[in-house]
């Protein structure tokens, strides 16, 4: 432990961990973008890495140290010692590339990380600080990637052909040249598999859903919140209770009911279910909200002689606006996100809703590339709404969703 | 002078608010109650009946009308048949109503004409019953138009059908199988295995994913609102995903596992067992720690800074503050969320569905109500597993509530 905190040690370890770490992300980045060979090398890694801590430990000089090592890697891919191996077919140039590339990235983080170590012994303080910093630069590569290389792949996956995908699992780059062309899967699922009319269905239920959602959870929760009334924690526990009873288990019954009564393969049945699955969520959530609002203005109000429900409607509605765009919003993407009540009660592809379309698509018959257009037609509108109105679902997700 | 003493009783102002907040809530409570209760209840009666898919289709009788025959010796038939092999129907009869243009002939015992309305009674028919009853008539019209005109009119059908759903039939079959199978034991592991590993994992990560975001610096927003795609993103768009990315002959991680070298032959992530069980877990992980993540950051940043500083100036470390300052304080909201997240995993059916779809020892309780359901068509079955569930999660839930009102996390 002791050898560790002196700088010399420190900056050397570190220099060659993180020389790693970024190898293999250079080395993923260049195959998922060209589709070629890439691969970090082990001992190359190392003895950069070692340079590059040293150096750092040495220089505190970024525009000194950051060209520096960024063309040692470049060099280091000439030599015997190669810190990237590459495929045959991979040009000299994009071989020169992928060092830099990783000569850049290691050295710009390692001199963030390595900023206050000096050498020689060092305070437990400025080690942690060290190890803090290079756990977070890992954490922030390991969390984007994961996340972004799902997305990408269903992207890409989605422009591609069939054969191109079976030949070379790992080549997304995207053929320019075909113009309109690159875009056939999603002209195909809008034209023949009537994915237009999926994308209405799922707008018009979940709309629906979010509307009758309000109309029952708005009332409910401000009795719940406000109002006196013997049972009132009973009630607030029970929702918490019902929040949490699995909807496979209720699945069942309602598939049965809506058999025999005739409303499966219905979108009535479905717009009359869906609100059910949301309204517990939708009245936890508000009725923390309005437990929340002050209590003063609502008596105001009572005072100046508005009745109960004029008091719900002129002063509580208003100031929980932002609250009801939460819940609607949080709403709106369970509607929009649901499978499993789709997946059993619709059978009539003409009635189908977005999720209950793509899962259609998942047969062997069907190319993937047309099964991950799908998937980018379900994301991409939930995603829009997400990125536009962020603030307000992130306090919604906050406030109720402990439900997944 | 009489004395103030206070209110005995409820006045009548508390009585109107409490008639009020009832009125509020009344339609809610009739929604839930409806199609949450109600369900509820007909998985613990289903769960002890013989039912199979086949059986919701209810059994009844089922009458077909035609004109059959050339001019003089023109018929009606109709043609009675039950629409179960097995089962009997009682009290059939059927009636239809006659057009005036038309005369019936000789009628069989079974039949009356009353106000040119014909009704002919069956008592109770027997499983497989098929009979045609032939009664001549006489008309002016032509053929063609006699068809269309005797077509016109449906015959009105009547018969009580028993159902197995409806019947004082019970049994604990179903329960005896789901137990006595030697899945179940697999079944359970699995469940406990998701679960807990699920939970505890989307935690961790999500607390990491937290320390990295709770600071001021450029991009953090972005990077806070791309970290949320995978819990935002419809679940049945990353599944699939998934899918496609750990395909063992088409996957692009196989190819590039394969690339590096790191292994010589494609793996089948989601095809074989143990992996196939710790693949699951592992999307899920990545599914939900961004849920943790947010509450977990929302719960730091509200933590007071000037701890922090109080310890700065006392030579605290980093790892110091994080562990006898962050955690301390992260433990009310880091153990409801356990509690949640764990009942909610527990709840998990559609990712396991659209992964594996429970195969290679994938198949928690949730994927076994399904697949007993409806890929074995027993009903009866699959509502055993859904009340084994229910009542599991009655037990967390007791838990959690003992729990949860100690904590105000959230």
């Amino acid at each position: 432990m002791s050898l560790l905190r002196i700088g010399e040690v420190l900056s050397v370890i570190i220099g060659v961990l993180w020389m790693l770490v970024l190898a293999v992300t250079v080395a993923v980045v260049m195959a998922f973008a060209t589709g070629d060979s890439y691969k970090p090398a082990l001992w190359g890694c190392i003895l950069l890495g070692v340079m590059a801590g040293s150096l750092t430990l040495h220089i505190k000089e970024p525009r000194i140290l950051i060209p520096f090592i960024t063309v040692a890697a470049a060099a280091f891919q000439f030599s015997p010692l190669d810190v990237i191996v590459v495929g045959e077919n991979v040009s000299m140039f994009w071989r020169a590339i992928a060092g830099a590339l990783l000569g850049l990235a290691a050295s710009f983080g390692l001199y963030q990380i390595l900023k206050d170590v000096q050498s020689g012994p060092l305070t437990r303080h400025r080690f942690e600080d060290a190890v803090v910093q290079f756990l977070t630069g890992v954490g922030y590569i390991f969390f984007t990637a994961i996340v972004l290389i799902p997305f990408y792949v269903m992207v890409m996956t989605s422009l591609k052909s069939q054969q191109a995908l079976l030949q070379n699992p790992l080549d997304f780059s995207i053929d320019l040249s075909q113009g309109w062309q690159l875009f056939r899967s999603y002209f195909e699922l809008f034209g023949q598999f009537n994915f237009g009319r999926y994308l209405l269905t799922s707008l018009f239920v979940s709309v629906l859903t979010v509307l009758i959602t309000l109309l029952f959870s708005v009332p409910g929760s401000y009795a719940v919140a406000r109002l006196e009334f013997k049972g009132s924690v009973a009630f607030s526990r029970g929702i918490l209770l019902i929040y949490m009873v699995p909807l496979i288990v209720l699945a069942l019954p309602i598939y049965i009911v809506f058999s025999i009564t005739g409303l499966r393969n219905t979108l009535t049945g479905i717009v009359l279910i869906y609100p059910v699955t949301t309204i517990p969520v939708a009245l936890y959530m508000l009725q923390g909200y309005f437990r929340g609002l002050p209590v003063e203005v609502e008596e105001a109000g009572l005072m100046d002689g508005l009745t109960r429900l004029q008091v719900i409607r002129k002063i509580t509605l208003p100031l929980a606006l932002p609250a009801l765009v939460s819940v609607s919003l949080y709403v709106f993407m369970i509607a929009w996100n649901e499978f499993l009540l789709a997946f059993m009660l619709l059978d009539d592809p003409s009635k189908f809703t977005l999720t209950r379309g793509v899962s259609m698509l998942n047969s062997s018959e069907i190319p993937r590339q047309h099964l991950m257009a799908g998937a980018v037609i379900a994301t991409v509108p939930i995603m829009v709404l997400f990125l536009a109105l962020e603030k307000f679902i992130t306090r919604g997700l906050t406030a109720g969703s402990v439900k997944g | 002078m009489p004395t103030a003493v206070p209110p005995t009783q409820r006045g009548a102002l508390a009585k109107r608010e409490a008639r009020l907040a009832w009125g509020l809530l009344f339609p809610t409570i009739f929604v839930v109650f409806l199609v949450i209760l109600l369900p509820l209840l007909a998985i613990f009666w289903i769960s002890v009946k013989p039912v199979g898919l086949a059986d919701l289709r209810p059994v009844a009788p089922i009458v077909r009308e035609s004109l059959r025959g050339k001019n003089e010796k023109l018929r009606l038939e109709y043609r009675v048949r039950n629409s179960s092999q097995s089962k009997a129907v009682s009290d059939v009869s059927f009636s239809d109503v006659i057009p005036v243009s038309v005369t019936l002939g000789a009628l069989p015992d079974n039949c009356f004409l009353e106000n040119q309305k014909l009704r002919c009674e069956f008592g109770e028919i027997p499983g497989g019953f098929n009979e045609r009853l032939r009664i001549p008539i006489a008309s002016d019209s032509d053929k063609d138009a006699l068809e269309n005109i005797v077509e016109s009119t449906e015959p009105i059908v009547l018969g009580v059908g028993d159902s197995v759903l409806t019947n004082g039939e019970f049994t604990l079959d179903n329960f005896r199988r789901i137990f006595d199978s030697k899945e179940f034991t697999s079944v359970i592991w699995a469940t406990t295995f998701y679960t807990v590993v699920g939970t505890v994992g989307a935690l961790l990560v999500g607390l990491f994913a937290a320390l990295l975001l709770n600071k001021q610096f450029k991009g953090q927003g972005i990077l806070r609102g791309l970290y949320l795609f995978p819990y935002v993103s419809p679940i049945i768009a990353v599944a699939f995903t998934w899918v496609t990315l750990l395909d063992p002959f088409s996957g692009s991680v196989n190819a590039l596992l394969l690339q590096m070298g790191v292994v010589e032959t494609p793996i089948n992530f989601f095809g074989q067992r143990p992996l196939a069980l710790i693949m699951v877990t592992v999307f899920e992980i990545w599914r939900y720690f961004p849920l943790s993540f947010l509450f977990i950051l929302a719960r730091m940043q509200s933590i007071d800074s000037d701890m922090y500083e109080a310890a700065n100036m006392d030579g605290a470390s980093p790892f110091q503050k994080f562990w006898y300052l962050s955690v301390p304080q992260l433990l009310g909201i880091l153990s409801v969320l356990f509690l949640l997240r764990f009942i909610w995993t527990f709840n998990k059916f559609d990712d396991i569905f659209l992964l594996t779809g429970g195969n290679a020892g994938t198949r928690t309780l949730t994927v076994n109500v399904y697949e007993q359901a409806f890929a074995i068509s027993n009903i009866g079955a699959g509502s055993a597993v859904a009340v084994v569930i229910f009542v599991v999660l009655l037990i967390f839930s007791f838990i959690f509530l003992r729990y949860a009102s100690r904590e105000d996390g959230l």
